[in-house]
């Protein structure tokens, strides 16, 4: 493994494979916050051809945070599919970029359980914007709970009622609203202001009686901390899927309350008590810059910090895992440009990862970016098939205080792409005269279809 | 005079029903009432009204401009604060590394410790934080209540300091410096939709950097529509008398 290239005859050194990865990343504030970017665009350039020789063996043998060290990165390396792995170790980063955009899906997805975090990471900083979405495209990830996602041609969302004082007439209001536009087909998913076992088993029966009054296949949630979710399922709450905030290393995942005993735990726990159907159950949010905003990041960047999530949420076969790509703050994604670029590597390190892959397109008040950027990230996303959005009611959360993609996106851009919601909830929007053909009727997004 | 087009961000959208013939009118006008979500919005096409549009645009904004804005110096000129800047160098930088405005140079403790009253019962500090808007909506309208209730009290008070790109934690370098028995630092809040002028106020009984964030007592939501100004500082005043008789602040007080 060489770590020393030139560049317009200037040398350039790296210590070691981490701070070639770090230097290799695309400009963020995170990076450059945690003092490991790149000084200049040359630099940069650099180690991203340091990288391209380097073997994905070279990567896995060396993960950014030791194994004996990292529970994240145990569970990551003991996952690895020994003969998926023998047949790409030796190709460089650089041949696997070019392997990912020339093979079918099939090819791709017979060596996807050989591959280690870092090794996504590592090809994704090589790949360019267009790279990330022609390669992200290819990639389906299918996943069943009570319905089954990720299928293309769908474009799928969840809705997130979410209300500033957890207050049920209110959040069933912004639900009846939502639905009223064929949203709500991933999943309806409400983050609490109080995280206890009344309130979300409140939240979860009203879900849960709006689904069977109406008939809607979908999954409901609240994103409640997972051992208030296992307490709340303990006493027999009707629970489809079951929420946890994933980081990229164990000492991350400490600042979040979990560890992966935990995890395990939670997933055999809700294996037995939930109410949904298929083999799919959980459902994991993560976003770049997380771990530094935790002092677990090890000195790595926020981008291979980010895939080492992804490795993680995989171990629990998830029907959801999405980014929450704006909302931690300028000092980690500073601008409309930086978020863009993060949402196109999650979602296709995601997909890469294997997992059915969606993006909360977001930003907040501190950020230099506005609902242009969203727009325009929720497109380019839209154009790869990314797996699903949030919808929320005219992209303003009144809880969490930053705005995402409205229910209105959804719908325009379903329209736009010729995408459709998951089957069987399609089917039932026909039904109730909210959609035909994919599209929104003359009565939709009229919440009071649902007060009849 | 000439005539005005109405000011939309006077609109009062909690109420209003803006669904193209709604199935139930009534239905949707009690919807509204159960939350401030916007919603009962309508349509055009699968985008939403030009109204909604500009409202989300006009909300967004002033939130926009309060975090890039900056204090109007005449306001603490006027109020007699001692002017510092923190490690960050202009709001850009400010805004990338958290970091920088946490902390000042030597050279500046230096001059806090050389031109500031030392050892004050009460050390008022105001920062820019996430709204400039904040400080300069509420400043002026808090210090004399401050002021006056704290000197009634019999309290030493401090030279106020303004902080230029600061975050919270400047008032435990400043504490330490001066040494002061309680400090209230007042800090423009990272603003949301179509709230740019919420201020907040952390107080600390002997700040320290060597204490944990858990340390600070906290009002937040200080603006005329939140908890007035005048209000605040009355809360203020008691609150010094609290922290000053039981020696303590933030969680390791039980009020």
């Amino acid at each position: 493994m060489i770590l020393k290239t030139r560049l317009f005859g200037k040398s350039y050194e790296f210590k070691d494979i981490k701070e070639v990865l770090a230097k290799a990343n695309e400009e963020k504030s995170g990076d450059i916050l945690a003092g490991i970017a790149a000084r200049d665009t040359a630099e940069r350039v650099a180690a991203k051809v340091v990288l391209s020789e380097m073997t994905l063996e070279d990567l896995r043998n060396n993960p950014v945070v030791p194994y004996e060290d990292d529970e994240v990165t145990r569970a990551i390396q003991d996952g690895v599919d020994p003969s998926a792995f023998g047949m790409i170790k030796s190709m460089t980063v650089g041949d696997f970029r070019e392997f990912l955009l020339k093979s079918s899906e099939d090819e791709i997805k017979n060596i996807h359980d050989g591959l280690t975090s870092e090794m996504i990471a590592g090809v994704t900083k090589l790949m360019s914007n267009m790279d990330l979405v022609y390669a992200a495209k290819k990639i389906h990830n299918l996943a069943t709970c009570n319905t089954t996602i990720g299928e293309g041609g769908t474009l799928s969302s969840r809705l997130q009622p979410n209300h500033p004082t957890d207050g049920l007439a209110g959040i069933m209001a912004s639900t009846m609203e939502g639905i009223s536009y064929g949203i709500g087909d991933a999943v309806i998913g409400l983050n609490p202001v109080v995280d206890t076992i009344s309130s979300i088993s409140a939240v979860l029966h009203s879900f849960k009686d709006f689904m069977v009054k109406w008939d809607i296949p979908t999954q409901n949630c609240v994103l409640a901390h997972v051992t208030s979710q296992m307490a709340a399922l303990q006493k027999g709450v009707p629970m489809d899927l079951m929420f946890q905030s994933l980081a990229g290393s164990q000492k991350s995942n400490e600042a979040f309350g979990i560890t992966v005993k935990l995890m395990d735990e939670a997933y055999e726990v809700m294996r037995e008590k939930k109410s949904s159907r298929g083999p799919n159950f959980m459902y994991f949010e993560t976003g770049q810059g997380s771990e530094l905003s935790s002092e677990g990041h090890h000195g790595a960047d926020q981008l291979t910090m980010e895939a080492r999530c992804y490795g993680l949420a995989k171990r629990y076969h998830p029907f959801l895992v999405n980014t929450v790509v704006g909302f931690i703050g300028p000092e980690y994604l500073y601008d409309g440009r930086q978020m863009i670029r993060a949402g196109l590597e999650d979602h296709f390190m995601g997909k890469l990862t294997g997992l059915p892959m969606g993006v909360d397109v977001c930003y907040n008040n501190h950020m230099k970016a506005d609902q242009n950027d969203v727009e325009n990230l929720a497109l380019l996303l839209a154009a790869c098939d990314c797996t699903y959005f949030m919808g929320i009611p005219g992209g303003d959360d009144v809880m969490l205080m930053y705005q995402t993609t409205s229910y209105h996106d959804i719908a325009s851009l379903r329209d736009i792409t010729g995408k459709k919601p998951i089957k069987e909830f399609n089917q039932r929007m026909e039904e109730l005269g909210i959609l035909e053909n994919g599209k929104l009727t003359k009565k939709a997004g009229d919440p009071s279809i649902f007060t009849a | 005079m000439s005539e005005m087009i109405k000011d939309i961000s006077l609109v009062d959208y909690y109420e209003r029903v803006t669904i193209d013939n709604p199935r139930d009118t009534e239905s949707c006008s009690r919807l509204k009432k159960t939350t401030n979500a916007r919603i009962c919005l309508g349509r055009a096409g699968d985008r939403c009204k030009t109204e909604t549009l500009l409202k989300f645009r006009a909300d967004h904004a002033v939130a926009m401009d309060a975090v890039w804005s900056e204090v109007d110096e005449s306001i603490v000129d006027q109020l007699g604060f001692f002017k510092v800047q923190t490690l960050a160098e202009d709001k850009e930088q400010y805004i990338k590394r958290p970091d920088l405005g946490r902390v000042f140079s030597q050279e500046t403790l230096d001059g806090i410790k050389g031109n500031c009253i030392e050892s004050p019962d009460v050390q008022i500090i105001a920062t820019d934080g996430l709204s400039a808007c904040a400080i300069n909506a509420n400043l002026a309208d808090i210090y004399p209540i401050l002021m006056d209730g704290l000197t009634a009290k019999g309290y030493t008070i401090g030279t106020p300091i303004f902080v230029k790109y600061g975050r919270v934690a400047t008032m435990d370098q400043i504490s330490e410096a001066i040494q002061a028995k309680v400090t209230i630092l007042l800090v423009g809040e990272r603003p949301g939709l179509a709230t740019d002028e919420s201020m907040s106020s952390y107080m600390a009984y002997e700040s320290s950097t060597l204490k944990p964030e858990s340390q600070r007592t906290v009002i937040s939501n200080i603006h005329r529509k939140g908890v007035p100004p005048v209000e605040a500082g009355a809360q203020l005043v008691n609150l010094v008398e609290v922290l000053i008789r039981e020696k303590k602040s933030g969680v390791e007080l039980k009020i």
